[in-house]
């Protein structure tokens, strides 16, 4: 699959890399003691320190650091023992200290490697080239007084991730996936919520487009996108937009964009001229960040299983597809269900069931895994009764449906509505005679050559049997009669 | 009734405990000492109400017999610290009005240990100045004049705190030294003064002027009552992510330990070209009196001393200049409205921060500018980290070093003002322990021929505050001073 981008002039690559700000969960703010709850009234979890009074100084929290530490070892991470924080320059009103304390020359994660899955089924690997800790800004809000800004400084100090990636990804759908997957991990570590509605993820994008083979070309960053739609359209857009400026004999402006959410376009924010110039230095308030060996291995004792593992597991050891595969690790709670449900029978079967049939009813119900009425044992109950024989697979989704309504278990309502299906073969065989009996001159065509009339057969059948018949008996010893 | 203003601390405590004294009494004598004095501008705020109450309270508790190491005892507080409830500038009008709602760890633990709050002392600044002569509230006047009736600066930043002390109208000050801020006015002022190791004393609720230089430390009239403040003063702060956790050694046992047996350094690059004979003829007879007391002198070398006041003049404005991000007039302080937010920031702070501040903002800005924070910043580091091995080495041989605490004696107010760049040269002796985080005191040692008071500067190894005042009582103790300055309360 070639993910090159036709142009009038010929075939552009397009090359990406993402900046992805990803909330740390942590129950106080990086560097104060201020609670982190979303929700809260304006300006209700600010501490001294946030509000950036004369003479207060920032503490490190070490839970944000464990939660950095435990996203770089889910990143197959280069973890550093020693980093440093730094501060970063600048003026604005919902950045009370006037600087924005951050890591820039040594951060705490170094170079990683991140899975991702493709829709048709292959992977590929985008490498991570750092991962630092830093504070988040406070909120401005303009719209709120003809003159005025308001400014709520509750998310001021909350500790944020950045998470850079290597300039790996060749497409949207990519980059799509590069964020769907960076977020599932994240949730599986419990380090972020992944809640890109509430703003714990957010994406810088650079895009930049080159004749295959190229040098890189010049790349624009399109700041602050807040869904993977946005990425996408942002991408999309870009990557149109630079490809049209070239082969009109322009060139690009390194600078930094706004993506307009309203029309899907991007802007120029501020170009390269007008960067600021952040001032970095080492934070004279802050010691260096030291962490021993010990502690990142005790960290790394503590790690959930994480979904690319669970995924070769699944593929590998029980057979399933790639897609399969991809769908049920997305989430450690889909995972853990799927776990659950098929313990100890047919994995494949109970994929499916879940994929297909579980998936697709939550979704019509609007409901997700964790309020499903069926419990991954009454699922896997259910594939039981299919893999035994008790019920057909047309059956089963009759118990299925009503499963979702009732909530009760698949042997209840086969019991109740008398669903089990009919195994017995001197049974089956008096509904055949009856068939064969009812319809002699079909019998007469078919015998005659016209095979397609078996499936008349089964059907008759099958219909008679009001459904419960077990339809590869029916098959063969129809045939048996027929053929005999 | 005898002469309140006259008692030491040590003194004081006594009598506070004997009954003798109450600290109504004492504090009622401090507040109109600063009354009376008022013209030395030492005070931009003169606590009273809250003094006399604080005081009352620690009568209480004398009374109850539950004293803590400075009950009853009223004592100055230099404007860069936060106090609850007090108005709290850094002498600075971008800070006008300004009322903290809550207290400096240092301020308060000498609550925690009974002392009294007398007010809020001038200072230069945000601690910017070797004058006291930046100060919002106005210039300071030493207590000390040549005879001819000029007004001679205190010294600063921390001049009244230095100033008040020596005119008896505090009998102890705090202050903060991030240059030598603490041992300078001490020095032109005639007491003790000292800059206690880096992470000693916390810095959380003082005003940051330069984080990886700032420290607090105690002002004194003599040796034994600077160590009982600073025992007072000193804690582990976790709120400090700078802050020691080693523990203050006995300082109050060590006054008066003598130096016997201590090898005492003395640094050849200390003598200057130009530095006055009277600073020279001192510092001479400073190491005879240490000699006599049994100290052995050491002739050592700190290569890189001259390097130092440069690479003072590169960190701290480029610290300072981050540190005073934060006012902008967005959230306390002094406001000056304008449309647009660049505007009233611009707007705001050139009218809330002076000259001096201004200037060591642009410093700062400048130097961590990209293109400039390699050839600047980070060479000046790299000195920074090259005046620590000095040190580091010299003490692998002395156990204490004495050098001169300033290069003259204070100067008359107004005199250098126009020229930033001499005035940067008073700091000469005192910003490398600022530098290498080392404790350094100025002990007052004699005077220069004008009769205007000097002080001998003595450096330890960090965290160990014991051999310096070991070495300082001994100078106090040779030197004997009696002369009292001419504008001291109740007169000299």
């Amino acid at each position: 699959m070639s993910d090159l981008v036709a142009g009038r002039t010929g075939d552009w690559e397009v090359v990406i890399g993402l900046e992805v700000h990803a909330q740390v969960s942590s129950s106080a703010k990086l560097f104060s003691g201020a609670p982190t709850k979303f929700g809260a009234e304006p300006n209700q979890n600010v501490s001294l320190v946030d509000a950036a009074m004369p003479g207060m100084l920032p503490v490190i929290n070490s839970e944000c650091v464990y939660q950095a530490v435990r996203t770089g070892l889910g990143l197959k991470a280069e973890i550093n023992l020693f980093s440093v924080f730094d501060r970063k320059n600048y003026f604005y009103a919902d950045l009370p200290q006037g600087y924005q304390i951050s890591q820039f020359k040594q951060p705490i994660v170094g170079e990683g490697i991140l899975r991702i899955d493709l829709a048709d089924g292959s992977s590929k690997d985008i490498g991570i080239e750092r991962l630092h800790l830093e504070q988040d800004a406070g909120k401005s809000m303009h719209d709120q007084h003809p003159s005025k800004s308001y400014i709520d400084l509750n998310r001021t100090g909350v500790a944020l991730m950045e998470i850079v990636s290597r300039p790996d990804i060749r497409s949207a759908t990519q980059a799509a996936a590069y964020v769907r997957k960076l977020r599932s991990i994240l949730r599986y570590l419990g380090t972020c919520d992944g809640n890109m509605e509430e703003g714990s993820m957010r994406a810088d994008v650079n895009v930049s487009v080159r004749r295959p083979g190229d040098e890189l070309g010049t790349r624009t960053e399109t700041k602050n996108l807040n869904s993977l739609r946005f990425i996408q359209q942002a991408i999309d857009y870009e990557v149109a937009r630079q490809i049209e400026v070239i082969e009109d004999g322009g060139t690009i402006d390194q600078e930094t964009r706004l993506f307009d959410t309203n029309t899907g376009m991007t802007r120029t924010m501020r170009s390269k001229e007008d960067a600021h110039d952040y001032r970095y230095f080492p934070d004279p308030d802050l010691l260096p960040l030291e962490i021993t060996q010990s502690d990142v291995d005790k960290l790394a004792a503590g790690l959930p299983e994480l979904p690319d593992s669970i995924k070769d597991r699944l593929m590998n050891d029980y057979g399933l597809s790639a897609y399969d595969a991809a769908v049920i690790t997305e989430e450690r709670e889909t995972a853990a269900f799927y776990e659950a449900a098929s313990k100890g029978r047919d994995r494949k079967l109970v994929a499916n069931w879940m994929t297909v049939e579980l998936f697709g009813a939550l979704n019509k119900a609007g409901l997700d895994l964790a309020r499903s009425p069926v419990s991954p044992d009454a699922l896997g109950g259910l594939v039981d009764m299919i893999s035994d024989g008790t019920i057909s697979g047309r059956i089963a989704k009759d118990v299925f449906a009503d499963m979702m309504l009732s909530g009760k278990q698949a042997t209840d309502i086969v019991e109740e509505k008398g669903l089990k299906q009919l195994s017995d073969s001197g049974a089956i065989e008096t509904l055949i005679d009856d068939v064969m009996a009812a319809n002699e001159d079909k019998v007469a065509e078919y015998r005659g050559g016209k095979d397609k009339l078996f499936g008349f057969f089964v059907g008759q059948v099958m219909k008679q049997s009001g459904g419960q018949a077990n339809p590869g008996m029916v098959n063969q010893l129809l045939r048996t009669k027929l053929d005999g | 009734m005898q002469d309140l203003l006259a008692l030491s601390a040590v003194e004081a405590r006594a009598a506070l405990d004997a009954k003798d004294i109450s600290s109504v009494e004492l504090t009622s004598a401090y507040i109109q000492a600063a009354e009376d004095t008022a013209g030395l501008n030492n005070y931009v705020l003169l606590a009273a109400d809250k003094a006399l109450d604080m005081a009352s309270d620690a009568d209480k508790r004398i009374a109850a017999g539950k004293t803590g190491v400075l009950e009853g005892l009223p004592i100055g507080v230099k404007d860069m610290f936060c106090t609850k409830g007090v108005t709290s500038t850094a002498c600075s009008k971008i800070l006008d009005g300004f009322v903290p709602v809550y207290e400096s760890t240092v301020t308060a633990n000498m609550w925690t240990q009974g002392g009294v709050m007398l007010g809020k002392l001038n200072c230069d600044e945000f601690a910017m100045g070797s004058a006291n002569e930046t100060s919002y509230a106005g210039p300071v006047v030493n207590p000390w004049d040549a005879g001819d009736g000029v007004d001679l600066v205190p010294g600063g930043s921390s001049g009244g705190s230095a100033s008040s002390v020596a005119a008896r109208s505090a009998l102890l000050s705090v202050g903060t030294d991030t240059g030598g801020s603490i041992r300078q006015p001490a020095s032109f002022c005639g007491i003790v003064g000292l800059k206690p190791t880096y992470g000693r004393c916390s810095r959380w609720g003082i005003v940051a002027f330069a984080s990886s230089l700032d420290q607090a430390g105690p002002f004194s009239r003599d040796v034994a009552d600077n160590a009982l403040l600073l025992s007072a003063m000193a804690s582990h702060d976790a709120k400090d992510s700078t802050s020691a956790e080693t523990p203050l050694q006995d300082v109050v046992a060590a006054v008066g330990e003598g130096v016997k047996g201590m090898k005492i350094g003395i640094p050849r690059e200390y003598r200057m070209d130009g530095m006055d004979e009277d600073v020279e003829k001192l510092w001479q007879q400073g190491q005879a009196w240490l000699k006599d007391a049994g100290a052995e002198l050491v002739d050592i070398s700190l290569p890189h001393t001259k390097y130092a006041l440069p690479a003072y003049y590169i960190i701290a404005p480029a610290e300072a200049s981050s540190n005073l991000a934060r006012y902008d007039g967005v959230r306390y302080g002094n406001r000056i409205e304008a449309e647009a937010l660049d505007d009233m920031y611009g707007l705001t702070r050139a009218e809330g921060f002076g000259d001096e501040v201004q200037r060591r903002i642009m410093i700062g800005t400048y130097v961590l500018s990209a293109g400039y924070y390699d050839a600047y910043y980070l060479k000046a580091q790299r000195v920074r980290r090259l005046i620590k091995n000095d040190f580091d080495d010299a003490f692998t041989s002395v156990d204490a070093i004495l050098t001169p605490a300033t290069p003259s004696a204070a100067f008359p107010v107004g005199r250098k003002v126009d020229d930033p760049v001499i005035n940067y040269l008073n700091d000469v002796f005192t910003v490398p322990a600022n530098l290498a985080g080392l404790p350094g005191m100025s002990v007052p040692a004699g005077f220069n021929q004008a009769g205007l008071p000097l002080g001998l500067q003595v450096l330890a190894k960090p965290f160990d505050e014991a051999a310096i005042y070991k070495v300082a009582k001994v100078i106090e103790d040779s030197a004997a001073i009696s002369t009292r300055p001419q504008r001291m309360a109740g007169g000299a």
